[in-house]
């Protein structure tokens, strides 16, 4: 494979940059492999190139519907944190912190990572007190947290409503200044393009119509491009869980729901941080290319659609320029909306299943962009080894039954219920 | 902006509900052993179809009776509505 490097770069300048490599070859389904990953979006991919890498385990086809990199890893607010309070989440994020900041080195991929820090602001005392709670657990965790209060925050980000006589008024916040943004479909074609060097197949156009199982194992898929038998299937498909669960006669403790996302025009650079509303849900940042990129609550009903509804993007906006008024002078240069595949605590499902053979890869609800590295690392580790990781032991899939729940906001597809 | 056609009121936009799930989900019986499997099938799972889905909607800002609404879950079509005690064919 072709190193990107300056030398490289100047030396395919002077062929006007007509040769260089494909960054991945676009291969037809052998009749056989180790592992099939099914869903060629970040977490897939990131799982194809960790089983190549950590356990030597190249004899791996990643089967895509679409075209790799076309779900919510190209259709998310890139957001990249572990401010999480419980164990589960937060070790398993500040383990997925730690591969990012690796992450453009070790894909020879420029991912831009940029951990610009994290606010959510808070607007009660009671907020506050929580917002510490959680910053204590965070720090015990080793991961970083700082308290902040009215003027150090105002300090940070002056343009948000620190008016007197305001419904929700900024009290303080809690920020995780290693927390940042990346650029979304860097991720996807760096994992792609390390993954497919190191002998993955990548198929696109292919989608999956049906399973073999027999005995109570898996003995491989059918799709749309011929039957592949394969020892070890992985399914790593998000908002279509449920279709593909449904296939295999499981019913999961997920739902499908619709999150809608949207940017403005450019503006010069006003906005250094992720901030997110405390009164409610929503967040903002602002884009390389100087857009504020801004997201919120699902919509809030079963949706397989990836597109929205007015009424959510007005309740979200409304929530946003309560806390920043200016981006009510900015036009609104696109929206759009994703599948998000919800589960019922709001915490992923990284196990094994019932079936011998076949692990699941789901339920990540507002939070897949971030968990991309440490979601293929684990996934990748419990495929390979046949048994979950330590970092992923938490989010397994009876805990549900059991009632382990990893309740970390209360919010799975309720969300009527904050 | 969906619109949908309340059974006791008439037809209103979407702002005016709440929604409240899958409306196939049966509780499990009271007067008899309940396994967790049950349990489990009442509180989490869900098949989440993709297509036609019957659903729970509350007319909140509205009656606020209960309603069911048989909506596809790929294209956001409403095509039938029914009051919550109605047998849905």
């Amino acid at each position: 494979m072709q190193k990107y490097s300056i030398f490289n770069l100047v030396k395919n300048a002077f062929s006007n940059h007509e040769n260089w490599d494909l960054a991945w070859k676009d291969p037809t389904p052998k009749e056989e492999y180790d592992v099939v990953i099914i869903g060629g979006g970040g977490h897939g991919l990131a799982t194809a190139y960790y089983l190549a890498k950590e356990h030597n385990i190249s004899k791996v086809a990643i089967i895509e519907k679409g075209w790799i990199g076309g779900g919510n890893v190209g259709r998310n607010t890139t957001i990249i944190r572990s401010n999480y309070m419980h164990d589960e989440n937060g070790l398993f994020s500040e383990f997925g912190m730690d591969l990012w900041r690796k992450m453009s080195q070790d894909l020879n991929y420029n991912v831009m990572f940029s951990p610009r820090g994290i606010i959510n602001l808070a607007h009660s005392d009671a907020q506050m007190n929580a917002y510490a709670r959680r910053g204590n657990s965070m720090r015990l965790n080793g991961i970083d947290a700082v308290l902040l209060n009215r003027e150090q925050v105002k300090e940070i980000i002056p343009m948000a409503d620190f008016s007197e006589n305001v419904r929700f008024p900024i009290f303080g916040g809690l920020m995780q200044p290693s927390a940042g943004t990346a650029r979304h479909d860097a991720v996807a074609w760096g994992y792609a393009r390390q993954a497919d060097s190191m002998g993955v197949d990548i198929i696109q156009n292919c989608e999956v119509i049906g399973f073999d199982v027999s005995a109570g194992k898996i003995k491989g898929i059918r799709t749309s491009r011929g039957n592949i038998k394969a020892k070890k299937v992985g399914l790593c498909v998000a908002g279509s869980t449920n279709i593909l669960a449904e296939k295999l006669n499981m019913t999961l403790p997920i739902e499908t729901h619709l999150l809608q996302a949207c940017v403005s025009e450019p503006i010069k650079p006003v906005l250094d941080n992720v901030v997110t509303f405390g009164a409610g849900h929503f967040y903002v940042s602002q884009s390389d290319k100087g857009e504020m990129v801004m997201g919120g609550d699902l919509d809030g009903y079963n949706s397989y659609a990836q597109r929205g509804n007015l009424p959510t993007l007005q309740h979200v906006l409304t929530e946003g320029i309560a806390m920043m008024p200016f981006l009510s002078k900015l036009k609104m240069l696109r929206t759009w909306g994703g599948i998000m595949d919800m589960s019922m605590d709001g915490s992923p499902i990284i196990d094994k299943t019932h079936i011998e053979g076949l692990y699941l890869n789901c339920g990540w609800c507002y939070g897949g962009f971030k968990a991309t590295p440490a979601s293929g690392w684990t996934f990748a580790h419990t495929i390979a080894q046949d048994r979950v990781h330590e970092l992923n032991a938490g989010y397994n899939l009876n805990r549900f039954s059991t009632g382990h729940l990893i309740d970390e906001k209360g919010l799975g597809t309720k969300t009527w219920i904050s | 902006m969906l619109y949908i056609n309340c059974p006791h009121c008439g037809m209103r936009s979407q702002n005016e509900f709440s929604y409240g799930g899958d409306a196939s989900v049966k509780r499990p019986e009271l007067n008899k052993e309940v396994s967790d499997q049950e349990w489990d099938n009442f509180v989490y799972n869900r098949k989440s179809l993709r297509g036609k889905h019957l659903e729970l909607w509350q007319h909140i800002s509205g009656c606020r009776q209960w309603i069911k609404v048989e909506r596809d879950t790929a294209t956001h079509e409403i095509f039938r509505t029914f009051k919550a005690d109605e047998e849905v064919a």
